[in-house]
């Protein structure tokens, strides 16, 4: 209770400040008024009263201080003067503060924006109740988490370690509300889904296990909240209105919360709806297909008492069985379970890497301002040393300095951590909203939180403390009478100091990051620029889903004639091809087991190749750019009718026939023991990702294989919007109500170079941070350099010196101490690329330009960072130096 | 001067809960109140009493008022609070037990030990 009393006493105490201030001024004036009464009876004039009241009571100051400090208000009435104090020093110093602020808000900024990045992304668990305990089932050798239907119920079923296990796909679908088709992406989900992850609906209801009887039995969907606010505009009546998804009317029953967005981290689908009726979606059916892996993922929270381990141990016995109980649709791939929210390792491991990475990287360069201004700092400091000698020759205590120095200290890492701290949450706003990829629902959920904010003011203080106690040491070792006697102290000599150790350190942290950077650019505009074995430079991708549109079996291909036709009209257009799927622009690849002609147990542990599967129209090849080395295209009479055809790539005639020589004219086994005949071989490419092995690669007929979900390679010369309008014209001739999305090929790869975009963009900022951090310290160094040296510069230049030399005498420790520390940093910099050649392909230091690039960048820095101070040097005039003294 | 004596350090506290003790009291009263009490031997630094009185109210054993004074000028008056008042009482008895003390040890004679 006491010590509550107290505790707000000084509260008030720091609060009431002024007020408190005015009412012991009060008092204290009363108390003399008295005197000066009593003085007065005793026969001196009023004026002469007061006058001798005033003197016995002695320093109003002083005794002013003395009652805040026995009032409490010590601490308070202290730092605020040490503020007061430190705003009049930093307002007289403005270019040092500028300085000091900007590189500060530069480096607590970097961190904030990294660690607000780290915490959403890696450090904060999903947004769904009991996040602890929720796992989702991977294969170790790839990270997929793929099932088929048929097994994911068994496994569902058989498990002894989950509470309940949920199962969902991602699928693209017309949604329908009366006016045109919209392109949307939904999570067709199993019927428990909400239930297993413990989510309670916004508005109206969601389905649940028990709204599932077998195929098509629930025409039900759930829509996202932000989906509803963009699509509905937050219309509670949407609650059983019938909207048309692909043709087939489903009922909406209830909102999700605008809190969750299903359980992979960076997807915000548009709405959820009952696995159980993917036929209406896909077109056909693949809940019975135990071998189509098609379920994206699985997931649910273990029961209480088992671990990962045992239920990793549990999951994969079942998965044993299935290969036992179904050698012809399901191969056992070791499991182990993982979190769900970056699916498992295969986002989760590049993510962490690259996040932490990135925060080391951040952290280096908070330590390098903080080394920075230390020494800028310990200059000042330096230079306040007559000051300094004076207030501990009038009796301060050294601990009162060295206070004094910290409050200024931390005054301006909060400053700089404030305005660090607005610039990164601007940055944070805009990422949490930018759509990187326009055609998917995708977002970088990064708003900051608290825990944000808490970060960023302990970056601060510790960064104010950390360069703060730079200029400690030399305060301790300050002697009064030394200074005072002496003026000026004596120069260091040639040591090396402390300080130069710092200064080659940030120096070296620059060239790293400059060295990295550009090596980083460099792999960027390399990948840009190498052979994926097909060119995607003025080609079109015009991607239509018929099944959206209401096209089903024969339709589809004469639809997808027809659409060919009409484009190939267009004037400009040199070739059109159809295929599932274009290389490079979505992870999703179909893939196809193939077996050589002599095998005849078609199971998949002997199959002769795993191949990538393209279905394509005779013009694809031609479209793509993919280059013909032997055999023929398809024709229009490689339809259904004809025998099976397939053209190949390289790799897989190496690896199914031993050699690309004569494999044309050879046959393959598909896995229903069809045998396909060989017709044509092309190069090899790059399909899912830049950073992949050569795959092997299957090209097979559209006409004999049939798909719906197609893209459309349009290649053209021109102008790719003009194009664009005209094809969408063409497109919307043929049929109002299809739904298409244009986008060039080029631009369509900004998928796959993501994390290389992000890669070079994160370290080009980084290293435009290090750069400025190296100027400033470079700057700091040697213009304390040149004023410490001013009068010798003087004298020399009386004495006939030349500007070579004055420039030479003035800053040759900087050029020599940035020498040193580009190349140490250089040379670091070579090193630390290797890490960097996991995130950008071909990303390589040895580069003769990624080398000249860093000397040359090195160097500029150094000019520019030494330029103020050698004016300064060389506009020393040695008449006016003499004289001051 | 010379008859003044000089307090002796932490008594001031003691003078000022006895002064303020008789009743209300400004600043300048109390002073002028322990130069009474104690027939003007004690010479209080007019400086040093206010860090005092603040100490004082802060530790809860004095409360103030702003009134009007005995010379009709606003003033501040201090007067003891409960636990002031208690405290009093402790000290005045630690005090009396140590003057006792000090006072037996300095007249013992070397026979009585």
């Amino acid at each position: 209770m006491k010590l509550l009393d107290s505790l707000r006493f000084r509260v008030a105490a720091l609060f009431h400040h002024s007020e408190m201030n005015a009412e012991m001024e009060e008092e204290l004036r009363s108390h003399i008024e008295h005197r000066a009464d009593d003085l007065e009876r005793s026969g001196l004039s009023r004026a002469e009263a007061l006058r001798r009241a005033r003197i016995e009571f002695g320093g109003l100051e002083r005794v002013g201080e003395e009652c805040h400090e026995a009032a409490g208000g010590n601490l308070g009435g202290t730092l605020f003067r040490d503020l007061q104090f430190a705003f009049r020093l930093l307002r007289k110093s403005p270019g040092f503060t500028v300085v000091a602020v900007l590189t500060l808000a530069l480096a607590i900024g970097a961190n904030t924006v990294v660690f607000a990045a780290l915490n959403a992304i890696i450090l904060r668990p999903l947004n769904v109740p009991r996040a602890d305990s929720l796992y989702s089932i991977h294969r170790i050798s790839d990270n997929s988490a793929n099932w088929s239907y048929p097994n994911y119920l068994e496994l569902r079923d058989r498990n002894r370690s989950f509470e309940d296990l949920a199962a969902f796909n991602i699928l693209q679908a017309g949604l329908d509300t009366g006016d045109n088709p919209d392109r949307s992406w939904l999570l067709a989900v199993s019927g428990n889904y909400f239930d297993v992850l413990g989510i309670q609906p916004h508005l109206g209801r969601f389905f649940h296990g028990s709204d599932e009887r077998g195929p098509n039995s629930a025409p039900y969907i759930v829509l996202s909240n932000a989906y509803w606010h963009s699509h509905f505009h937050d219309d509670a009546g949407v609650v059983g209105r019938v909207v048309q998804v692909n043709k087939h009317p489903f009922t909406i029953l209830g909102v999700a919360p605008p809190s969750f967005h299903g359980t992979i981290l960076f997807f915000n689908p548009d709405f959820y709806l009952p696995m159980v009726n993917q036929e209406q979606i896909e077109g056909t059916s693949v809940l019975n297909a135990r071998a189509n892996r098609w379920i994206f993922m699985t997931m649910g929270h273990l029961k209480p008492g088992v671990t990962p381990e045992q239920a990793g141990a549990d999951v994969n016995s079942i998965s044993a069985y299935f290969e036992k109980a179904y050698p012809k649709d399901f191969a056992h791939k070791t499991l182990a379970l993982a979190r769900p929210s970056l699916y498992g390792d295969f986002l989760g491991k590049p993510a962490r890497a690259f996040l932490t990475a990135l925060m080391v990287l951040a952290g280096l360069i908070l330590l390098a301002a903080c080394a920075n201004l230390g020494s800028l700092f310990a200059a000042r400091a330096a230079d306040r040393s007559r000051e300094v000698a004076l207030r501990l020759a009038l009796g301060a205590t050294r601990t009162r300095v060295i206070r004094q120095l910290f409050t200024e200290a931390v005054l301006i890492s909060l400053i700089g951590g404030a305005v660090g701290l607005w610039g990164s949450v601007l940055l944070l706003r805009w990422l949490a909203t930018w759509q990187p990829f326009p055609q998917f629902p995708i977002n970088v959920p990064v708003s900051p939180d608290t825990t944000v904010y808490v970060v960023a003011l302990l970056l601060a203080l510790f960064s104010g403390f950390l360069f703060g106690s730079v200029p400690v040491r030399q305060v301790l070792r300050t002697s009064p009478y030394e200074i005072v006697k002496s003026g000026s102290r004596t120069t260091h000599g040639r040591r090396i100091t402390g300080r130069d150790i710092l200064v080659v350190a940030q120096i070296s942290i620059c060239a790293v990051l400059v060295t990295s950077s550009i090596v980083a650019v460099r792999g960027l505009t390399h990948s840009m620029r190498s052979n994926f074995g097909f060119e995607p430079r003025n080609v079109m991708l015009v991607n239509t889903i018929l099944d959206m549109a209401g096209y089903r079996g024969d339709a589809v291909p004469a639809m997808q004639k027809r659409m060919s036709d009409a484009i190939e009209t267009i004037p400009g257009v040199t070739a059109v091809g159809l295929v599932n799927g274009a290389p490079l622009t979505n992870g999703d690849l179909e893939g196809a087991i193939v077996f050589r002609e002599e095998t005849t147990d078609l199971k998949p542990a002997n199959a002769a190749a795993s191949a990538v599967l393209f279905k394509t129209s005779p013009g694809y090849l031609r479209a793509a750019g993919t280059s013909l080395l032997a055999g023929r295209q398809f024709t229009e009479q490689d339809d259904k009718n004809a025998p099976p055809v397939a053209v190949i790539n390289q790799e897989f005639a190496r690896k199914v026939f031993g050699s690309v020589d004569g494999a044309v004219g050879r046959t393959y086994k598909r896995r229903d023991g069809t045998r396909v005949q060989v017709v044509g071989v092309v190069e090899d490419g790059k399909y899912e990702n830049l950073t992949e092995n050569t795959k092997a690669a299957l090209y097979v007929p559209i006409l004999q294989s049939g798909t719906s979900d197609t893209a459309m390679l349009v290649r053209f010369s021109g102008d790719p919007q003009q194009f664009a309008a005209a094809i969408r014209g063409k497109l919307h001739e043929l049929d109002p109500g299809l739904p298409s999305f244009l986008q060039t090929w080029s631009d369509a790869l900004g998928l796959i170079l993501f994390p290389s975009r992000v890669a070079a963009v994160s370290l080009g900022l980084l290293g435009i941070m290090g750069a400025m951090l190296s100027i400033t310290g470079i700057f700091g160094m040697a213009a304390y350099s040149v004023s410490k040296r001013l009068r010798e510069l003087g004298i020399r230049m009386a004495l006939g010196a030349q500007r070579r030399e004055v420039l030479q005498a003035a800053l040759g420790r900087a050029f020599r101490l940035l020498a040193f520390g580009s190349v140490a940093g250089l040379i670091l910099g070579i090193l630390a690329t290797r890490v960097l050649t996991f995130i950008v392909y071909q990303a390589t230091p040895r580069d003769p330009i990624v080398l000249a690039g860093a000397v040359v960048a090195m160097s500029l820095l150094g000019l520019l960072a030494t330029w103020i101070p050698a004016q300064r040097a060389l506009r020393v005039d040695p008449l006016i130096l003499l004289r001051e003294e | 001067m010379a008859d003044q004596a000089q307090i002796l350090p932490g008594t001031l506290d003691l003078l000022i809960l006895r002064a303020v003790s008789l009743g209300p009291l400004h600043g300048y009263g109390i002073l002028l109140r322990i130069g009474q009490m104690s027939g003007n031997a004690l010479l209080i630094e007019q400086g040093a009493l206010y860090p005092g009185l603040f100490r004082l109210v802060r530790q809860g054993l004095l409360k103030t008022n702003w009134g009007t004074s005995e010379n009709n000028r606003k003033a501040k008056f201090y007067e003891l609070t409960a636990a002031g008042r208690k405290r009093l009482r402790e000290e005045t008895a630690n005090w009396n037990r140590l003057v006792t003390a000090i006072a037996s040890a300095l007249a013992i004679q070397p026979e009585e030990i």
